[in-house]
């Protein structure tokens, strides 16, 4: 395979809290368009490395750069701007605010109009409203979501308050989507429809994602590549074939040789 | 008028008479879309011309697959522009039934509303031989999908432009070929014994029941209509397309099956056509609100709520309305019906048509009482969903209504209506058999019902003719007549009533999960599903007593002696019902043999095995042990 620089390069990426070395020189590399699960057992340091890359926090050292420019050092707000969007593993909206409000706030990086002018309400205020409202309401289809514009996030049930955290990421636009657990905690129907969403999401939107979940059955149905980290390394990469056969994958997820169940939503 | 003889010619004088009348909406990214009746004529040309480029030929078939959109109508339109005949079929339908009306009426083309759809399609390919085009409306998720046969909406609708280029004149000689005699389209029944019957209807049925329909209600060009009920069913057949067509009145589709009560309200619809569930579910939500209301406003509405349904008993018996009772109404108007009527969605509406099932006369008085000028409509498949209608001045919980002008019936013996008049249907596709079972010579049509007129001129509907039967004692037995009588207890969501041959009625009973488990909840009962539910000593005695109100009512001796809680609701799924909730009487018989047993038997237990049919077509089996309860304590002694 022919070198190609990737979408999203993270180069030797080391990241300790205080004692405890979460992530130790970890590389990855995605590619436009692909779909790139992270796995691991449970403190590999998979949520370290989105956070790594979203700016949450800073590696001590290495590089991470998305379309050959460095962002290691990036606030998270100019990674968003940059296309980056993620939801989180505990849900984090607006609990109090409407679906559609928390839609609009995910096209917030786009906006340009001041504080002054959004509360006149006129003019380019009004026309940039109305094309942000439009986008979102692609989204709102998009999720099938209409019959939940106006309620209030925090009533919604969980897999529900789940596909509008993806939504709320959708409206930044990304190039890249970083996707935390989306199925956690979701009923088999609920991951179904998830799965479906991401890869309609891939698929016609271009948009390449940066997966870590649990359940191998998905992980392993979408992916087009897996990476899988232990005690904060890398210890393998591939498809989903070639890691389901990796020894040490199979080391690190059960202690003994036993292949990785290749079906159904078990959680390992 | 020679114009008014087929859909196809409606639709062309409405493109011409009703150019900038909007004829159809669609609620998208939440906005309501309009299409004027000129541009509903554009897009129905578009697409019938692509299809006649992809080789659509007179009398081909073309089946319509999903929710309720304004291109799934113009695909309908656009094959009786052609000669073709549309068949509807139920989107939530198991594959093995769909594959079955495909088959059974050779359709070479399906338009599927989204890739849920064309999956189902995709799926059954193999089995479809006649088949050799699906299009589709929403291309969402479809991208990757590489079939010659499979193309979108827009693409059929580029083709049908230029061939347009090409041969200007085609459609409108397409349109002038149609004939009144011309099958304008196929539902089928559900049939509550065996396959499914395609009933075919003509343009002069189409054109006739608009007719009666005009004759006895008041519907104008400039009315709206909500476009939400399945588009396989007639009746949405004979108002979305035939009187839409006939009329001009503007049809509307909700965004999504889950928004309807809301678009309802947004749009506040001039005519409202609903079943007795959706009145019922209404009626339930206006219960919960006002339950959760603060006290005061909880006393207002039920002071201003007992005042109107009072004077409305009165109303409807005839009698005057004192003073005092009719100001409180003019008040409760103000305060409280007119704002509930406008939560609903039904501030508009002029009339609203029940039908389909009998609605309970608790139900429908409240919707009465409040100013909705619900009314009572009898109809079948056969006979193009209409035969007769309450007037607004007679309308009443009990009876059918009139016959409409033009249509005919009669009473024969047993007591089965007969039909007869421009609405009859033509036959059944491929059925010439049991077109003649029902049809005879002097064209009256069987409806199958029993029935009889009263005294004002009013057709009332007892039960399924050959459901008629009697106890053992020879008192004549109609069980949906017992039925209902439960059903009209909001805990009771079906009811199957035993008796013929019998020595005294009992009855299996399946609760409604939502009433009954909010009434669990709020006693502090608690339960996990609805087996568990269904088996809890106290909503046995709730069903009890639900069961002895409705034995009030009937007389002795068909009273209801035993009866039996279900562990899962009857499912069109599982066929114990039809598609459009008929119980399946014969197989229900068959499948709960034991549970007749124990009743007559005078057992206390029974095993009942319950098969449970996936959306998908697996089938599991759920065991349990159920409890067979009396009503009275006293009966088993005399069984």
């Amino acid at each position: 395979m022919a070198v190609v620089s990737g979408l999203l390069e993270i180069r030797d990426a080391s990241k300790s809290f205080g004692g405890v070395q979460a992530v130790t020189r970890v590389s990855l590399e995605a590619q436009k368009g692909e779909i790139l699960s992270v796995i691991g057992p449970n403190g590999a340091g998979k949520t370290t490395v989105l956070n790594m890359i979203s700016g949450f926090y800073h590696p001590d050292s290495g590089r991470i750069s998305l379309e050959g420019r460095d962002v290691t050092e990036l606030a998270p707000s100019r990674i968003a701007e940059l296309g980056v969007a993620r939801t989180f593993q505990n849900i984090a909206l607006f609990r109090g605010m409407t679906v559609l409000d928390n839609l609009m706030l995910g096209r917030h990086v786009h906006m340009k109009t001041g504080v002054l002018s959004a509360c006149a309400y006129w003019g380019l205020a009004q026309k940039e409203e109305v094309v942000h409202r439009r986008r979102v309401e692609d989204i709102i289809d998009f999720l099938r979501i209409q019959d939940l514009r106006r309620r209030p996030t925090g009533s919604l049930p969980y897999g529900l308050q789940k596909r509008v955290e993806l939504g709320r990421a959708l409206a930044l636009d990304p190039k890249v989507l970083l996707l935390d657990e989306p199925m956690g905690g979701c009923n088999h129907e609920e991951k179904e429809d998830m799965a479906r969403f991401i890869l309609d999401v891939n698929e016609e939107w271009g948009v390449t994602v940066i997966l870590i979940e649990h359940d191998m059955g998905v992980v392993m149905d979408i992916s087009d590549r897996v990476a899988v980290l232990d005690m904060g390394q890398k210890i393998a990469e591939g498809t989903p074939d070639e890691v389901r056969a990796n020894p040490r994958v199979i080391k690190a997820y059960l202690g003994e040789t036993k292949a990785v169940p290749s079906t159904g939503g078990s959680r390992v | 008028m020679s114009e008014a003889t087929t859909l196809a010619r409606m639709l062309r004088r409405n493109a011409r008479d009703l150019r900038d009348r909007p004829a159809i909406r669609e609620k998208d990214r939440g906005i309501w879309q309009t299409w004027t009746w000129g541009q509903y004529y554009e897009q129905v040309r578009d697409f019938a011309l692509g299809l006649v480029a992809l080789g659509f030929k007179r009398g081909e078939r073309l089946s319509v697959i999903g929710d309720n959109r304004p291109r799934l109508y113009w695909a309908q339109v656009a094959a009786q522009c052609l000669g073709g005949v549309p068949v509807p079929v139920y989107q939530d339908s198991i594959a093995k039934e769909l594959a079955f009306v495909w088959n059974h009426a050779e359709c070479s083309v399906i338009v599927a509303e989204d890739q849920e759809q064309v999956d189902k399609v995709l799926g059954l390919r193999d089995q479809l031989p006649a088949l050799r085009l699906v299009v589709y409306d929403d291309p969402r998720g479809l991208v990757h999908y590489k079939h010659e046969w499979l193309r979108s909406y827009q693409e059929v609708q580029e083709l049908g432009r230029a061939f347009a280029a090409r041969h200007p004149h085609d459609f409108e000689a397409e349109i002038e070929k149609g004939k009144p005699e011309d099958v304008a389209i196929i539902c089928y029944t559900s049939g509550t014994t065996g396959n499914p019957k395609g009933v075919m209807l003509t343009n002069a049925n189409a054109i006739g029941i608009a007719d009666a329909f005009r004759r006895a209600e008041d519907v104008r060009a400039d009315d709206d209509a909500l476009a939400y009920l399945p588009m396989a069913w007639a009746g949405d057949a004979a108002y979305t397309l035939f009187l839409s067509l006939v009329v001009g009145f503007c049809s509307n589709c909700p965004e999504s099956p889950e928004t309807v009560q809301r678009d309802l309200r947004e749009l506040g619809p001039t005519t409202v056509l609903a079943p007795p569930r959706i009145w019922e579910n209404m009626l339930t939500g206006v219960q919960v609100k006002a339950a959760d209301a603060p006290a005061l406003k909880r006393w207002v509405f039920e002071r201003f709520r007992a005042a109107a349904e009072r004077a409305e008993i009165r109303r409807s018996d005839g009698k005057p309305i004192p003073l005092g009772l009719r100001l409180a109404c003019m008040l409760g108007n103000v305060l409280v019906y007119t704002p509930i009527r406008d939560q609903l969605g039904l501030r508009r509406a002029r009339w609203a048509l029940t039908g389909g099932a009998p609605l309970g006369p608790d139900t429908f008085r409240f919707f009465r009482s409040i100013g909705v000028n619900l009314k009572q409509v009898y109809g079948s498949t056969e006979t193009t969903g209409l035969v007769s209608l309450q007037p607004s001045a007679e309308a009443n919980p009990t009876t059918a209504g009139r016959p409409c002008p033009g249509i005919e019936v009669k009473i024969a013996d047993r007591g089965e209506v007969l039909v007869r008049g421009p609405v009859i249907f033509k036959g059944y596709l491929k059925n010439e058999e049991a077109t003649r079972e029902v049809i005879d010579s002097e064209g009256w049509f069987r409806t199958g019902d029993a029935g009889f007129m009263d005294p004002r001129g009013h057709l009332v509907i007892i039960d399924r003719a050959k459901d008629v039967g009697a106890l053992r004692d020879g008192t004549p037995f109609a069980p949906q007549f017992i039925e209902n009588k439960l059903k009209f207890s909001p805990f009771i969501r079906e009811a199957v009533a035993f008796g013929n041959e019998y020595p005294f009625v009992s009855a299996m009973v399946a609760i409604d999960l939502n009433t009954v488990g909010n009434w669990a909840e709020r006693r502090g009962i608690p339960y996990t599903s609805y087996l568990d539910l269904s088996q809890k000593p106290e909503v046995c005695d709730l069903i009890r007593e639900e069961i002895r109100k409705g034995n009030e009512t009937l007389p002795a001796s068909t009273r209801i002696r035993r009866f039996l809680l279900l562990t899962k609701d009857l499912e069109a799924d599982d066929a114990e019902m039809t598609r459009t909730r008929k119980v399946r009487r014969k197989f229900v018989a068959e499948k709960y043999a034991s549970v007749i047993d124990a009743f007559y038997a005078g057992g206390h237990a029974v095993e009942l095995e319950a098969s449970i049919t996936y959306e998908d077509g697996r089938t599991a089996i759920m065991k349990s042990h159920v409890r067979v309860e009396d009503v009275e304590a006293e009966t088993t002694a005399r069984v």
